[in-house]
């Protein structure tokens, strides 16, 4: 008889998938069990101090510094997805704020022209990233550090100070508040949804994730890979252009310095504090909001407290190190790893049909 | 040349989907397959082997439309058939499956099945019909353990590789190849694959299934194919041809190699290297022992645990048990730093990314382990250096010369260079002679007998079988991760091959036995016909084979 040893009937799928099926808190989840943790204490340390965490005026401060990272957090998510990443937010932001307070130039009626025409031109610098980044394959970081000190240059040499200015229909998007929610909270929630949208339940979307995740993959899998990266651009871009109508709002003018205000790796810390990971391929925008709203809570905290601006710098910088340090160890999953023995002291146990002598437990049928 | 069309009257007449006539293909002028002709039935498993470098992945690769041939045609449903792109060959019915994955570990079963055509509802992806439609085919094919929300990077190595042959089907797929789909698998994961296997023939899919492991290819497969230096040697049924004869028809390659003599003054002294009952995930239970002016060759199929075995004893990825002593003391290293102060050295495999700073100098790298482990005497140590290179004939236009810019054979002169000035008493030297010419693995064999000659202890990871059979004193050959057993000096290619690839399910002592009969007729091997394009049955092989097969 020569036939081998016919295989056992149906072991298939042998390890009970009950395990596995239990699931696992998601990064989004640890997110905003953070984001409560770091409000429990903030609004014990507030209270020692006899301050009250959700006064009016502190939720209104709160909310109101969470939308302008938060718009251009959004936006970053969808680059950082895609394993790139924009650093000419800041640059954009600010050009955005001139082209809409210059384009308005205080007439109620030029309000639509001036957003559609800053909105382009942040649409436009995302094309440009994009291409660069997908067709000439300049990485990311120069790439959009480049485009970002070309803007730079003009914004530096065209606008020594404050241009434009902005009709008071429009100032309401950075001062309006219903109760204690500025509108332009409101606002960024609406693209936050549209974000969330867009990535988990249109191809777009999913292409994104792929390209980040693995180009060569999703290249084989007919994904036009260019397009993923040019479209996440644009969207950051424009995402970076509502932030500079904001500013133009609430400065009733537009101001090219708004560039120093660091917005760029602020709203990197924030996606990736939201739970994204930097090499791209996971992450969402519920998460980055929920990292920019950590950020919103420590801010109005060490506000509240009055601490030196300092030490409020080492902390939040801490605070992100070890929360990305946080989300990496979980990333270590056992369950992939290809081990063929067990790892413990004692010898691995030899297959079920327990040939005798070592030399040949690993042929046994 | 001609081609002869291969007659199969012990199969039923089933039409090919895909005929493959004259392949032949090159790279860079080196001739890698030669006149291969193929035949890929409906419902057909149909294996693909032969050693290392034989010709089996250009072939797969050509017919999953990542390389083009360069001779031949190929034509699917007598239609001919150009595939431009993995994509291509995909979409028209050809999937194949790598053994890196093509999976997304961060997301689902369902959307990693379903990649870049995700079905549309209203525009917006509809997630619940793609979980629905990945259930489906999950139960069809009897896959109950998975599930379409399940995220691939939390699934085994053998589930994704389930997940990829899902995804195959899901393009309905007629033909999948397969590139050693078992080679990371456990014991009871194999179980998973071939009732897998077995579904997609009952569907009718044409299955090619490339492989070492010989049980395997009789357990599942229909017709084999051997390849040979490029070269179709046989296509022939399964039940046509034993384990051993098709062991036979797979080595004896050409090998355009000479082999030093051994000194006969140089005699093993000494344990200079023991390994006790050591193991951890990748290794189990092996005991070794290397002795000075000792060459023991570590053999076996790629993925056996060979390189596993190295990086434990280098303090790389480290033994979790066992005993590792280095002349008669117990060492328990935890890094390379710590493997080098003991006296070990470690050629590794790929001396592009482990083994050479590309962009600096022959000398920089030639001191790059003193300087780093021994910086106090390493000024005095890296004056012998500009001698140890010319004593291995190192071909280059100065010492700064920056070894990116050598041929790979200069380039591994260099990385031995590095190890031989820290004297080592015991070098490891893991696939010593892979990607360089003939005067260079020339080179290495000397320099491996000169050491010995030195008392050093030398333990060679190799897949060439002609280098392990002509320099080991001894050789042990692994399987899956343990010692399958130990032949002495002499030994041929075929029982090397035989223990590597578990042609003989017996016991270890039958194993021994017949391959002890083989070694004694070595006229059953020139009795086979030499590398040729033309399909062959080798029907009337010599009655004295070795009846290995008796007692299964």
């Amino acid at each position: 008889m020569s036939t081998a040893v016919t295989t056992a009937p149906p072991a298939a799928g042998a390890p009970p998938s009950s395990v596995r099926r239990r699931r696992r808190l998601g990064s989004t989840g640890i997110v905003y069990l953070a984001l409560v943790g770091i409000l429990l204490i903030s609004v014990v340390l507030v209270g020692l101090r006899g301050g009250n965490f959700f006064s009016q005026s502190t939720v209104a401060y709160m909310l109101t510094q969470t939308s302008l990272l938060g718009f251009v957090a959004i936006g970053q998510t969808f680059v950082i997805l895609c394993r790139s990443l924009d650093l000419s937010v800041g640059y954009v932001v600010a050009l955005c704020s001139i082209v809409g307070a210059t384009t308005m130039a205080g007439d109620p009626n030029r309000v639509w022209l001036g957003v559609v025409a800053a909105l382009a031109v942040a649409a436009g610098v995302g094309l440009v990233n994009g291409l660069v980044i997908s067709r000439l394959r300049v990485n990311p970081f120069i790439a959009t550090l480049g485009v970002g000190l070309i803007i730079k240059g003009y914004l530096d040499t065209q606008f020594k100070g404050p241009a434009g200015s902005v009709p008071a229909s429009f100032q309401g998007f950075g001062y309006t508040r219903i109760g204690p929610v500025p509108v332009s909270t409101i606002v960024m929630v609406a693209v936050a949804v549209l974000g969330v949208v867009l990535l988990t339940r249109t191809r777009s979307g999913y292409h994104m994730f792929a390209v980040g995740g693995n180009v060569d993959v999703a290249r084989l899998s007919g994904i036009r890979t260019g397009r993923s990266i040019v479209l996440a651009h644009v969207l950051c871009s424009l995402c970076a252009g509502v932030a500079g109508l904001l500013i133009a709002a609430r400065f009733s003018t537009g101001n090219a310095l708004v560039y120093s205000y660091g917005l760029d790796l602020d709203s990197i810390a924030a996606v990736v504090l939201g739970g994204t990971l930097l090499l791209g391929g996971r992450g969402s925008v519920a998460g980055t909001v929920g990292g920019v709203a950590i950020l919103a809570v420590l801010d109005t905290t060490f506000n509240v407290l009055d601490i030196n601006p300092f030490f409020k710098d080492v902390l939040r910088g801490a605070i992100i190190i070890a929360a990305v340090a946080l989300y990496a160890r979980r990333q270590i999953d056992p369950a992939s790893s290809r081990a063929r023995f067990l790892p413990g002291r004692r010898a691995a146990p030899s297959a079920p049909t327990g040939t005798s002598g070592p030399a040949t437990g690993g042929a046994s049928a | 040349m001609t081609t002869t069309s291969t007659s199969r009257p012990s199969t039923p007449v089933v039409e090919p989907i895909l005929r493959l006539r004259g392949i032949g293909k090159e790279f860079f002028g080196n001739s890698v397959l030669r006149g291969i002709d193929l035949d890929v039935r409906p419902g057909e498993v149909h294996a693909l082997v032969g050693e290392n470098g034989a010709g089996k992945s250009t072939l797969m690769k050509i017919i999953a439309g990542v390389h083009r041939p360069d001779a031949g045609t190929m034509t699917l449903d007598d239609a001919p058939a150009t595939f431009t792109s993995p994509l291509a060959a995909q979409v028209v019915g050809v999937s194949t499956v790598f053994q890196e994955f093509n999976l997304l570990p961060e997301r689902t079963v369902a959307e990693n099945v379903y990649l870049g055509r995700e079905p549309r509802r209203f525009g917006l992806v509809d997630a619940a019909r793609m979980d629905r439609d990945t259930s489906e085919l999950l139960t069809e094919l009897g896959l109950v353990g998975i599930s379409p929300w399940m995220r691939v990077g939390s699934l085994s190595v053998a589930e994704q590789q389930i997940v990829e042959i899902v995804k195959a089907v899901s393009y309905d797929a007629r033909i999948i190849s397969m590139d050693e789909p078992t080679a990371a698998l456990a014991d009871q994961e194999v179980e998973l694959l071939y009732e897998l296997v077995r579904r997609l023939k009952e569907r009718g899919v044409a299955i090619l299934y490339v492989s070492h492991r010989l049980k395997e290819i009789f357990d599942l497969c229909d017709t084999i194919t051997v390849l040979k230096d490029g070269n179709q040697v046989i296509t022939t049924a399964t039940a046509d041809i034993t384990p051993d004869q098709l062991v036979r028809t797979m080595v004896g390659r050409e090998f355009s190699g000479y082999f030093p003599e051994k000194d006969p003054t140089t005699v093993p002294g000494e344990v200079r290297l023991a390994l006790q009952g050591v193991g951890n995930t990748q290794v189990d239970d092996v005991t070794l022992e290397v002795r000075s002016g000792e060459i023991v060759a570590l053999a076996g199929l790629q993925g056996s645990g060979r390189t596993e075995i190295a990086h434990g004893i280098f303090g790389i990825a480290p033994f979790s048990r066992g005993r590792v002593l280095i002349d008669g003391t117990e060492h328990t290293l935890t890094s390379a730093r710590q493997a080098v102060r003991a006296g070990l050295a470690l050629v590794t495999e790929d001396r592009k990314a482990e083994g050479l700073a590309l962009g600096q100098s022959i000398l920089a790298n030639a001191r790059l382990v003193l300087d780093s482990v021994t910086p106090r005497t390493s000024g005095s140590r890296a004056r012998r250096i500009p001698g140890i290179l010319s004593s291995l004939d190192l071909v280059a236009r100065s010492a700064e010369t920056e070894v990116q810019y050598l041929s790979g054979g200069n380039q591994q002169k260099v990385v031995l260079a590095k190890w031989l000035v820290t004297d080592p008493d015991v070098i490891v030297l893991d696939e010593p002679t892979r990607g360089i010419d003939v005067g260079a693995k020339r080179a290495v064999y000397d320099l491996m007998r000169e050491l010995t000659a030195d008392g050093v202890a030398v333990l060679l990871i190799s897949s060439e079988l002609p280098e392990v059979v002509a320099m080991a004193d001894r050789i042990l050959v692994m399987r899956d991760g343990r010692l399958a057993g130990e032949l002495p000096a002499g030994s041929d290619e075929e029982t090397v091959m035989s223990l590597a690839t578990g042609a003989g399910e017996e016991s270890a002592e039958h194993v021994a036995v017949d391959l002890s009969v083989l070694a004694e007729h070595p006229e059953a091997l020139a009795a086979l016909p030499g590398a040729s394009d033309a399909a062959h049955r080798p029907g009337g092989q010599p009655a004295d084979r070795p009846v290995q097969q008796e007692e299964r």
